[in-house]
């Protein structure tokens, strides 16, 4: 046993789940507001990291500019999207709003590599320190970051539901659109702007992805990797979704290191969370949190 | 009873026709609503009153006629616009939201009326948030001690016995501060002494909050004993319209509820 290596890859584990917890809140945000299974919550990631990129490499802004630029830019994003491409779905079949999403991430994915190339570009270094020791252990100074940033999009998740005048609209709107409505809520309102949230914390996400790893077309694969985090956490709780996310990440990280072990049967990192997905929609088939529909007649 | 102010009806519905298809829900309704009076709908099943009731609210859109709400036409205005110019409701089966407290459920009915966005929220202690967070605390206790409610103020409002439930769905609507409530069947389902408490909320909301009422009743009881003024309804057309004596005494109203055919609804089956 290789107790550093271990310890390692669960501190890894944490770091990307917390990351995979936020986006998979972004994903519920959308589906409890609007009843909209989002297949391109990856590509949210992307387009935001590229954005930043974008404004950092070839604009010249600081990153403390180009950072609450991109995120102002992506909320007119998500606003915009679910405006012109959603709004008109409404009422239209289930299968016709998932399709609308495959094909606005199959869009954005050409879109991005058009125009920015098929090549990972790294972000120009952010940080002074690039590692810094931490109870022993060296720890890049982005992934603390990442971890913090985290935090605080939980916490702010957390305060803007239980606190906040909108927080309560939306939760009344997922609830019953009607009834929302007949108490002066509007629900086209709370339609854009779950998507403009969910937009903003997703590229959040990706940009400290992008930090850490290199912006490329990679970053939508975490997209996918929400599907095991909220199926677990069940498809409409937002904490559910976080402790899906960090529950996948550490998952993914120890089958890595049982692998890498004993059974060598390589690339366990990525398919263990969806064996997880399998297993748990046998067992639990509404995730460790969700609502059971009950037709009481 | 209120004194109504005569001659400044607070809503009026100028022959208002609902069709779903070929289903003729409404046909030709008019009427209008005195301002501080009790005003009811009656009528057997499937007679339109729900119908009616959800054309002034905003979830149908009369295929015919208008609505004006204080001189205002609101025929084409969405539910969240009426909301906020002072028009609440309740619905006939419940419609809280089950997994929120009480308290969250009746202050997303004060959603309008909260002025601070995120922005302001966010800076709680410079802004007037706080001030008028408080504010709005103080009217919504006002409101749970209204309805005796307080004890059950911090319990998810899907775990409540319908009672209730019931009251806690009016104070919601209330948290609006409407000027006209809409309530759909209040009392259906209630016992006695449940439907008896209900009658005085709705007659003190009237006479001492000043608020106008819309309501939707089958117990003719509680109807006749309350009401300042009543409209029968039978198969999408009104079939009578006053006092409740005069209503009772109606040959019209009296065989609709009998069972009898009518010459009124025998003339449009016929056309």
């Amino acid at each position: 046993m290789e107790w550093a290596l271990l310890v390692q890859l669960l501190v890894n584990g944490l770091i990307v789940g917390a990351l995979y917890g936020v986006v998979a809140m972004s994903f519920v945000l959308i589906y409890k507001a609007s009843q909209v299974v989002n297949f391109a919550q990856g590509e949210f990631l992307l387009v935001g990291a590229w954005a930043c990129w974008w404004l950092i490499t070839s604009q010249q802004l600081p990153f403390w500019l180009a950072f609450p630029v991109c995120l102002a830019f992506m909320t007119v994003f998500g606003i915009v999207l679910q405006v012109v491409v959603l709004r008109p779905l409404i009422g239209e079949p289930v299968i016709s709003v998932i399709m609308a999403t495959v094909g606005l991430s199959i869009f954005f994915q050409a879109l991005m590599k058009w125009m920015f190339g098929v090549f990972a570009q790294p972000f120009p270094a952010i940080f002074g320190a690039d590692r810094i020791e931490l109870l022993g252990l060296e720890v890049k100074s982005v992934y603390l970051l990442s971890l913090g940033l985290s935090a605080v999009i939980m916490l702010g998740f957390w305060w803007f539901f239980t606190f906040s005048k909108h927080g309560l609209a939306m939760r009344a709107t997922a609830f019953d659109q009607q009834v929302a409505q007949s108490l002066g809520v509007s629900v086209p309102r709370v339609f854009a702007m779950s998507w403009a949230i969910s937009a903003v914390v997703s590229a959040v996400a990706g940009v400290v992805v992008g930090v850490v790893s290199g912006v490329s077309s990679g970053l939508s694969f975490y997209g996918i990797k929400v599907f095991p985090a909220v199926i677990l956490g069940g498809l409409d709780s937002i904490v559910g979704a976080m402790l899906g996310g960090i529950i996948v990440g550490v998952l993914e990280n120890l089958a890595q290191y049982v692998d890498s072990q004993w059974l060598n049967w390589g690339n366990m990192i990525n398919i263990a969370p969806f064996y997880a997905l399998i297993l748990i929609l046998l067992i639990k088939p509404y995730g460790l949190f969700g609502t059971k529909n009950i037709e009481r007649v | 009873m209120a004194e109504p102010e005569s001659g400044t009806p607070i809503l009026a519905a100028e022959h208002v026709s609902l069709r779903f298809g070929g289903v003729r829900a409404l046909t030709d309704v008019s009427f209008d609503i005195r301002k501080g009076e009790v005003f009811s709908i009656i009528g057997p099943n499937g007679a339109g009153k729900t119908s009616m009731v959800n054309c002034i609210s905003g979830r149908y859109r009369p295929t015919e006629g208008r609505i004006l709400f204080e001189g205002q036409d609101i025929t084409r205005m969405p539910p969240n616009r009426r909301a906020a110019l002072g028009l609440g409701r309740t619905f006939q089966n419940l419609a809280l939201f089950g997994h929120m407290s009480v308290l969250d459920n009746i202050m997303v009915g004060r959603h309008h009326l909260l002025k601070s966005g995120f922005l302001r929220g966010m800076a709680y202690w410079l802004g007037g948030a706080q001030r008028e967070e408080l504010e709005h605390r103080r009217e919504v206790e006002e409101i749970i001690d209204f309805l005796e409610i307080q004890h059950v103020r911090k319990a998810q409002a899907g775990t409540l016995p319908y009672g209730l439930r019931k009251r806690v769905e009016l104070a919601r609507a209330v948290a609006l501060r409407p000027k006209l409530i809409l309530l759909d069947e209040p009392m259906a389902g209630m016992n006695l002494e449940e439907k008896e408490d209900m009658a005085r909320y709705i007659l003190d909301l009237n006479r001492e909050w000043g608020m106008t009422v819309l309501m939707i009743e089958h117990d003719m009881g509680v109807v006749m004993d309350i009401s300042d003024r009543v409209m029968v309804l039978d198969f999408g057309k009104r079939i009578a319209h006053g006092g409740p004596a005069e209503v009772l005494a109606d040959p019209h109203v009296r065989r609709a509820y009998l069972g009898e055919e009518d010459e009124l609804v025998r003339e449009d089956a016929a056309a």
